[in-house]
């Protein structure tokens, strides 16, 4: 089977700064992996030469085996990958509905309203609320559900659980295990190493603009080292 | 002032703030989406006024010009986006200095086709008279203007609120970036509001022309008031284009009978006020001064 995502020898600057110092990264289909790093490492800058915000000098980037390296953003959205990026970036100027509705793109049996509401059922009344009068946590839930509304193949989560309590924390990772269980394949950026042991089968961890080390989440458990070395605080 | 006089240039005012509306709506729309101050907004009005002029000469139709010359900016936007603001995409500094270069060359090129010397649209047919209103008779045409730029702006706030393509300029003015994330293409997005932008600065020229008659620097004076409602109103939002230009209309009206040539300082004086009371204008969401 092809792989959901398939990223190779990525290199990306920012003006002069070599951010990306050639990422390896691979999410085959169906499956949830967990991409970990300190700040700065180039996590988010690795999303965006995938999604197409940031042209890649070097490298390719395969999505479910078409090369998309460099395509622009709507191109990589239509061939089923959805972002829900570090920030959440929901339009705070729209009604929670509009920014469900921007996002969709209807299949059969796929993802709709009714049915990202009965994921997370606290948007239904907030339906019509402008999305920046959202609390922290309501506005996390519209951003993961508006990536749904695409019914993608592969959901990009980018931090998710940056500013959550720890209540909230633990709602997102039932979440996202719910939607590991569907088949969607996953790549899940996370400081929250608990959250991305729990929801990735694999674990990826970057330092530097590279990645440095890729395994279960048993096999980092036992490479005390990467912890110590490329995660610890 | 009699209170004659006083009605009379409300409405006057009013009528220049319509069509204030009508110019500035195009220029605030291009700024919120795509970063750009477009300065060939004027020129654009101009060409629009010119357009108008010659399809009447042709076809005796005001309205048919009112029709062609919008399109035909429209299709001028659409041509010159891809072809030079694309180019550009995320250099906001020089975005704009090109666009002064475009606006050169459009203002340059009216002169060649049509001229240098002053011209004059007329009334269409059944506006070019006046009617008797409180004290004194008052051109119906004015008043047709005012009519058209409220209709206009219910038509704009409508297509904005409710039709999936207002969602979508309305997401894009917040971050187009991630519009694109969402499977949106952003590039035939920025076409398309340039060109209405375009669309509206032409449209913005016929209205204006039986009322200000058509001349050289007359581009200038179009991009100079739109930019002061913009910046007054607040960029980026079709509301800040309607503050701006029911506040500026009849202050610049009214500043010229009381003040004569010192009527610019009374709208300088407002932008000044607005920006230091409110850095955003009126209703923007986005500041002027970073
Ligand atoms: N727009 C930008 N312009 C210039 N440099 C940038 C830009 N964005 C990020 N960087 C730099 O690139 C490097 C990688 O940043 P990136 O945002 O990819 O890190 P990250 O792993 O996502 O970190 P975090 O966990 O804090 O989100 C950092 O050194 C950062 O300072
Ligand atoms: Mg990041």
């Amino acid at each position: 089977m092809t792989a959901a995502l398939e990223v190779s020898g990525l290199h990306a600057y920012y003006g002069e700064s070599h951010v990306l110092q050639g990422v390896d990264l691979a999410v085959g289909s169906g499956e949830a992996v967990a991409l970990v790093g300190r700040n700065g490492a180039g996590k988010t800058t690795t999303i965006a030469a995938i999604v197409g915000f940031l042209r890649p000098r070097a490298g390719r980037v395969l999505v479910n085996g078409r090369d998309l390296t460099g395509a622009p953003p709507h191109r990589i959205a239509r061939s089923g990958v959805a972002l829900c990026p570090q920030g959440r970036r929901i339009f705070g100027d729209l009604s929670v509905r509009e920014n469900l509705a921007l996002a969709a793109r209807p299949t059969t049996d796929g993802w709709d309203e009714a049915r990202v509401l009965e994921l997370f059922p606290g948007l239904a009344r907030r339906l019509v609320v402008r999305a920046e009068l959202l609390s922290g946590g309501e506005q996390q839930m519209l951003a993961i559900a508006r990536a749904l509304m695409r019914n993608p193949a592969l959901l990009i989560l980018d931090e998710p659980s940056e500013g959550l309590a720890p209540k909230l924390v633990g709602d997102l990772g039932a979440a996202l295990l719910r939607l590991r269980a569907t088949g969607l394949a996953i790549l899940l950026i996370e400081q929250n190493l608990t959250l991305a042991t729990a929801v990735g089968q694999r674990v990826q961890v970057m330092s530097k603009g590279a990645v440095v080390f890729g395994g279960t989440p048993a096999e980092l458990a036992a490479a005390r080292d990467i912890e110590t070395r490329y995660l610890g605080i | 002032m009699s209170p004659e006089l006083v009605f009379q240039q409300a409405l006057n005012g009013l009528s220049f703030g319509a069509l204030l509306f009508i110019l500035a709506a195009g220029l605030s729309l291009v700024f919120g989406m795509m970063d750009v101050v477009n300065l060939a907004h004027g020129a654009f009005y101009m060409l629009g006024a010119y357009v108008a002029l010659s399809v009447v000469q042709r076809t005796g139709s005001f309205w048919l010009a009112m029709v062609v010359a919008p399109l035909a900016l429209a299709a001028l936007g659409l041509v010159l986006e891809p072809l030079l603001l694309r180019r550009l995409r995320g250099r906001h500094l020089d975005q704009v200095l090109l666009t002064i270069g475009v606006s050169l060359v459009v203002v340059d090129q009216i002169g060649v086709v049509w001229g240098r010397e002053v011209r004059s649209l007329a009334a269409p047919a059944g506006l070019d008279g006046s009617v008797a209103l409180y004290g004194g008779d008052y051109p119906l045409y004015r008043l047709f203007v005012i009519g058209f730029g409220v209709a206009l702006a219910a038509l704009l706030s409508y297509v904005y609120s409710r039709t999936k393509v207002g969602m979508r300029i309305r997401a894009g003015v917040e971050d187009a970036e991630m519009l694109g994330a969402l499977g949106v293409d952003t590039d035939r997005l920025f076409a398309l509001t340039f060109a209405a932008g375009a669309a509206l600065a032409g449209l913005a020229g016929v209205v204006a022309a039986p009322v200000f008659g058509l001349q050289p620097g007359m581009d200038l004076d179009a991009l100079l008031y739109s930019l002061v409602v913009v910046v007054v109103g607040g960029l980026g939002t079709l509301g800040g284009a309607v503050a701006g230009s029911v506040l500026v209309g009849p202050a610049d009206t009214f500043g010229k009978v009381v003040f004569q040539e010192f009527a610019l300082a009374v709208i300088f004086a407002i932008v000044a006020l607005v920006l230091l009371l409110k850095p955003t204008g009126l209703l923007g969401r986005i500041r002027i001064a970073r």
